[in-house]
């Protein structure tokens, strides 16, 4: 088994345990060469690859360019702020643009979910989902898990409590398909208003209390409140919230036991965890932003070795 | 298929015996000098001469590295499959370092070609040599030539030179395999 079983990496949903352990093992070979003196390796110096964002990004956006530049592959980048779907331009016509340029791999993310599903019906490029709306979020799972990997040494058997608002995260999607593929238990934890319903039947339990979610758990992934996906009002006031579901160092100090604390960024800080929390030893928030470049290393390099 | 045995146990530890000798005559005390194995294969062949070097020639300190050139490659997306890499460990600079590179068997050049890439990643060394167990001769893509060989074969294109190695392999012998 030395291959993917998919050519594209449109969400979590479509790959296999084989395809986890695959992508992990090539990220330690990555994570050993992004910490060279010479961080660059010359594998994909026959590829161009397009970042295509119709929705804002920081992280993810870098975090994808840095691992194609390490890879030594072509790079072109494209924000729909300034482009031509202002002016009507489909998606679909879009992309074949871009495309008929002779460029051989995609990176998306779009506010519509299941919008890189659709797209790899359409084009003839391999496609990674950079995150379709909240829907799902593959590459952050994967730096998640790969991230409780390194700390805790194995990712099956391990209780992670996902706090936050699950309601709009495709980060928490992402997380607990990929969480139970790996044989991880999953609590998700916040106001019921940003639980969705029946979300038991993804195999989670749900919690509204988060000391005893957090007494329970190894490792808690906490999520930013999305303020702009929200048209109604969610919880009463950011206070109230932060009350009832940020953690702060007293509370941690509290728990029985040490436990890991993650974020996706971008932090609120004073929202959901206080800056003391963010910047202490129990937090791998910076390993994971590390981590990230090396799981994308790996997916890209797989998935490129794909194209013929 | 037909297997023929090209070196036996007995011949390979000569061989080793020699290559040992001749390393030690160039470098003397292996004070600026690194041992290189690429990997897969190589790394075996590396392993074993550092401990005959260390044990029997009583040489105290030797840097031993694996090198994996798998992202160097000039053929990914060539075959079938997806290149597999393997671990790199490289703990020391090579920076002025006399490099010697170590494989089992020396056939095209072009994995040679890749590492010669790939270890411009620790640094500009002083000067690097290859050492093969196997030359397979009339062979080359490149023109690569080992400094230190142990045996030299005309191996025709159809056939494939197999070296086992006894701690992964079971025993140490070298097989002459036409397909």
């Amino acid at each position: 088994m030395s291959e993917l079983s998919v050519k594209h990496l449109l969400g979590i949903k479509y790959l296999n345990k084989n395809d986890i352990d695959l992508i992990f093992e090539t990220a330690d070979h990555f994570k050993e060469v992004i910490n060279r003196s010479i961080k660059k390796v010359p594998s994909l110096r026959d590829i161009t690859i397009a970042n295509i964002f119709f929705e804002n990004s920081t992280r993810t956006k870098l975090s994808f360019e840095l691992a194609e530049k390490r890879l030594s592959a072509d790079v072109i980048n494209f924000s729909a702020s300034q482009s031509s779907v202002k002016k009507g331009e489909t998606l679909i016509d879009t992309v074949n643009n871009i495309l008929s340029m002779k460029v051989d791999m995609v990176v998306m993310r779009h506010p519509n979910p299941g919008a890189c599903v659709f797209l790899s019906k359409h084009v003839n490029a391999s496609i990674i989902n950079a995150g379709d709306g909240a829907h799902e979020h593959p590459t952050q799972a994967l730096l998640d898990s790969y991230s409780i990997r390194e700390k805790l040494g194995e990712v099956s058997g391990k209780n992670v409590v996902i706090v936050g608002d699950i309601l709009h995260s495709r980060v928490a999607l992402s997380n607990i398909l990929a969480l139970k593929l790996q044989g991880a238990n999953v609590k998700v934890c916040g106001p019921k208003t940003l639980i969705p319903k029946h979300i038991e039947s993804l195999g989670v339990t749900v919690e509204t209390d988060l000391r005893k979610a957090l007494n329970w758990c190894d490792v808690a992934n906490m999520l930013r409140v999305q303020n702009e996906r929200m048209d109604i009002s969610y919880f009463p006031s950011t206070r109230e919230y932060t009350q009832q579901f940020g953690v702060n160092k007293a509370l941690l100090e509290s728990l029985d036991k040490e436990i890991v604390i993650m974020h996706p960024g971008p932090i609120n800080r004073g929202v959901e965890i206080t800056s003391d929390v963010a910047d202490s030893n129990q937090s791998i928030i910076l390993g994971q932003v590390e981590n990230g470049v090396a799981i994308r290393m790996a997916v890209i390099y797989l998935l490129a070795s794909k194209i013929k | 298929m037909s297997k023929k045995v090209l070196l036996s146990s007995k011949e390979i530890q000569i061989i080793l015996h020699r290559l040992a000798c001749q390393l030690l005559e160039n470098h003397v005390d292996f004070k600026d000098t690194v041992l290189i194995g690429l990997q897969p294969r190589g790394v075996f062949l590396a392993k074993r001469l550092t401990n005959l070097l260390r044990e029997d020639y009583n040489v105290k300190e030797i840097n031993l590295g694996s090198l994996d050139i798998t992202f160097y490659r000039d053929d990914f997306r060539r075959g079938e499959k997806t290149l597999e890499a393997s671990k790199t460990q490289i703990d020391f600079l090579v920076e002025d370092k006399k490099v010697v590179f170590i494989d089992d068997v020396l056939y095209t050049g072009r994995s040679i070609r890749s590492a010669l890439t790939a270890i411009q990643s620790f640094g500009r060394p002083a000067e690097i040599e290859l050492l093969t167990l196997i030359d397979r001769r009339f062979s080359r893509h490149l023109p690569i030539q080992p400094n230190y060989r142990g045996r030299q074969v005309d191996a025709i294109n159809g056939e494939k030179v197999q070296v086992l190695w006894e701690e992964n392999d079971g025993q140490d012998i070298v097989y002459l395999i036409n397909e």
